[in-house]
């Protein structure tokens, strides 16, 4: 009997008994709605992001090729110059930031979610590694001047290249420390448990476990912190970034130039050729982010599927 | 660590009575070598900060013997049966009062090194809790890190087999322990507890999150379990109680608020059909809890 007249309703277009009186129509309404909303709200960064690579594709395809890739900036022969001292820089960059701010990053990150005890001073560490997240880059170029430029000289070699990637390391290790966090705090508490009472210690705990779980969050975070890290200007700016050198980079204590203060040279002159030079080194700088994410989201799948 | 050298020659799961009784009369073997342990609780209470969640529970427990721990929710079975091996005070403001005596030695004598402790009193807890590995790295990973130095991949074959696990997985070791149904991976577990070959096995409501084959089949590993262990379990049913262990200790709140307290303990037959007291009486029939 019951069944009955739930079928009755149902073919109605009413759900359930008398006392339920939704409209079908209204809420599978709102469902498409909603489902017209969020797809519309995707797309609107993928079109962003693709009418960009379009027109610097299109402005930059005069200027970009082998030669642009491996030639030294020219101003007498713009049309010969190419991006190769700021391109070597940028990998140093990339390459020495990522050395320095991951270790620091997960150790930081295991210190204060494993071991630190929930003491004043701890939460004070907290706060301000939160609050780091959000302070303007310029202001941690200034930090790196004073530091590294000044204070360190004779460990960083003034205005070298280690000097822009520990400034750049300053800069990314509170998303580096946050994301790890949250990952390590993802885990279960039964596996801490379960390790334990194997016998084993906490460090063992940690190294055979927690990391390797926690690190395809980790490198989550990692990957957005590096693409910031390359696409920064002003820092770099602060500590002594060459805008023009007659060598390439060839190691840490080395001057260097870098992508975004390349580009942003070349945007700021008049001529087109060198607008043109410009669009080709954002292609460029693209390629190298894109590049350096994929071996990053490559890394974070590998462990995925192990683990 | 000489305790830890014996354990290393012992063989998990071939050790017959025979052989057990002529270790025990011959080689001059120092106490706690291999042979199985029985526990001694002396005044034994438990807290959570200033709470104090068990009070002097003293209870002697049987060297290979099954001792089932059963009592209503809430009563502190289980936040005792973590003060066995010191992962009570593994939860931040937590400790333990009293002695816990594991053959000659207070596992909360200032020289006792937790770490030691535990491998020497295993654990299963009451969620299957493998770690993010294969099923060969679930097993080995304790024996490794506590330096075993045998063959690991005879180590960890008698162990999975201990745990009545190996037929069904012995074709995919390499596979993620995450792969497998509940039950499978509660007897992986029970495996790499034995992989660290341990004297006494603590289980807290091992197959409470199972089914009742999966049960079954974890049951039957404990029969086999206690002819080389000590086992402590706790658990909710009663009639796995009835079934498995050779002597049952029933916990109990008399009043909201106390802490819980052991309140009977004897045999199981007895508890289960004349026990001393009343409210053991009304638990065991399932007047309540």
């Amino acid at each position: 009997m019951a069944q009955g007249s739930t079928k009755v309703e149902r073919q109605t277009g009413g759900a359930g008994g008398p006392d339920f009186k939704a409209s079908m129509a209204t809420r599978y309404g709102l469902d498409r709605a909603f489902t017209v909303l969020v797809t519309v709200a995707s797309l609107v960064g993928i079109a962003v992001l693709a009418v960009l690579l379009v027109d610097v594709i299109r402005d930059g395809s005069t200027m970009l090729s082998l030669e642009f890739l491996a030639s030294f900036p020219s101003q007498i022969f713009p049309e010969n110059g190419g991006i190769y001292p700021a391109l070597i820089g940028s990998v140093w960059l990339l390459g020495l930031t990522a050395l320095i701010s991951v270790p620091l990053g997960l150790g930081a990150a295991v210190y204060l979610e494993e071991y630190a005890e929930d003491k004043r001073i701890n939460r004070i560490i907290e706060i301000n590694i939160s609050n780091l997240a959000g302070v303007p880059s310029v202001i941690y170029g200034l930090l790196g001047l004073g530091i590294f430029v000044q204070l360190l000289a004779p460990v960083t070699g003034g205005g070298s290249v280690l000097t822009g990637a520990l400034t750049l390391s300053l800069l990314i290790l509170p998303v580096i420390i946050v994301a790890t966090r949250e990952a390590l705090r993802a885990i279960p508490g039964a596996i801490r448990e379960g390790g334990y009472a194997l016998g084993a210690t906490k460090w063992e705990v940690i190294w055979s476990h927690l990391l390797p779980m926690a690190l395809p969050g980790a490198l989550t975070g990692i990957i957005l912190a590096l693409s910031r890290a390359i696409g920064e200007a002003a820092p770099i700016l602060v500590v002594g970034v060459s805008l023009y050198q007659t060598y390439a980079t060839a190691g840490p204590f080395d001057g260097y130039m870098a992508l975004p203060t390349q580009i942003y040279d070349w945007i700021s002159r008049p001529q087109q050729i060198f607008q043109d030079s410009a669009a080709a080194g954002i292609v460029v700088a693209m390629a190298v982010l894109l590049l350096a994410n994929s071996f990053a989201i490559w890394l974070r799948n590998r462990y995925q599927q192990r683990s | 660590m000489e305790t830890e050298k014996t354990g290393r020659e012992r063989k998990v799961s071939e050790v017959s009575r025979d052989q057990r009784d002529a270790r025990k009369k011959g080689d001059g073997a120092a106490p706690g070598d291999g042979l199985t342990l029985g526990m001694k609780i002396q005044d034994l209470s438990a807290f959570y900060g200033s709470f104090k969640a068990v009070t002097d529970v003293s209870i002697d427990i049987q060297a290979n013997k099954v001792t089932a721990l059963i009592g209503p929710s809430g009563c502190g079975k289980s936040t005792f049966i973590r003060c066995l091996n010191r992962m009570h005070e593994v939860i931040p403001g937590a400790r333990a009062e009293g002695h816990v005596m594991l053959g000659e030695q207070d596992i909360y004598a200032k020289t006792s090194d937790p770490v030691v402790i535990r491998r020497r009193v295993g654990m299963v807890f009451q969620k299957p809790n493998p770690f993010s590995k294969s099923i060969y790295e679930n097993v080995a990973w304790g024996a490794r890190i506590n330096g075993y130095r045998g063959d690991m991949d005879e180590l960890v074959e008698r162990s999975l087999k201990h745990a009545a696990l190996w037929e069904e997985v012995k074709d995919r070791l390499k596979e993620s322990g995450h792969g497998l149904s509940g039950g499978q991976q509660q007897r992986l577990c029970i495996a790499r507890t034995l992989a660290v070959e341990p004297e006494v096995i603590l289980m807290d409501e091992p197959a409470s999150a199972l089914d009742p084959v999966s049960t079954q089949k974890i049951e039957d590993t404990m029969d086999q379990l206690k002819q080389d262990y000590t086992v402590v379990i706790v658990t909710h049913n009663m009639q796995q109680a009835a079934r498995i262990s050779d002597y049952t200790g029933f916990f109990y709140i008399e009043n909201m608020g106390d802490p819980g307290q052991l309140w009977e303990f004897d045999e199981t037959e007895k508890m289960f059909s004349n026990p001393e007291r009343k409210e053991t009486e009304d638990y065991v029939t399932g007047r309540f809890g």
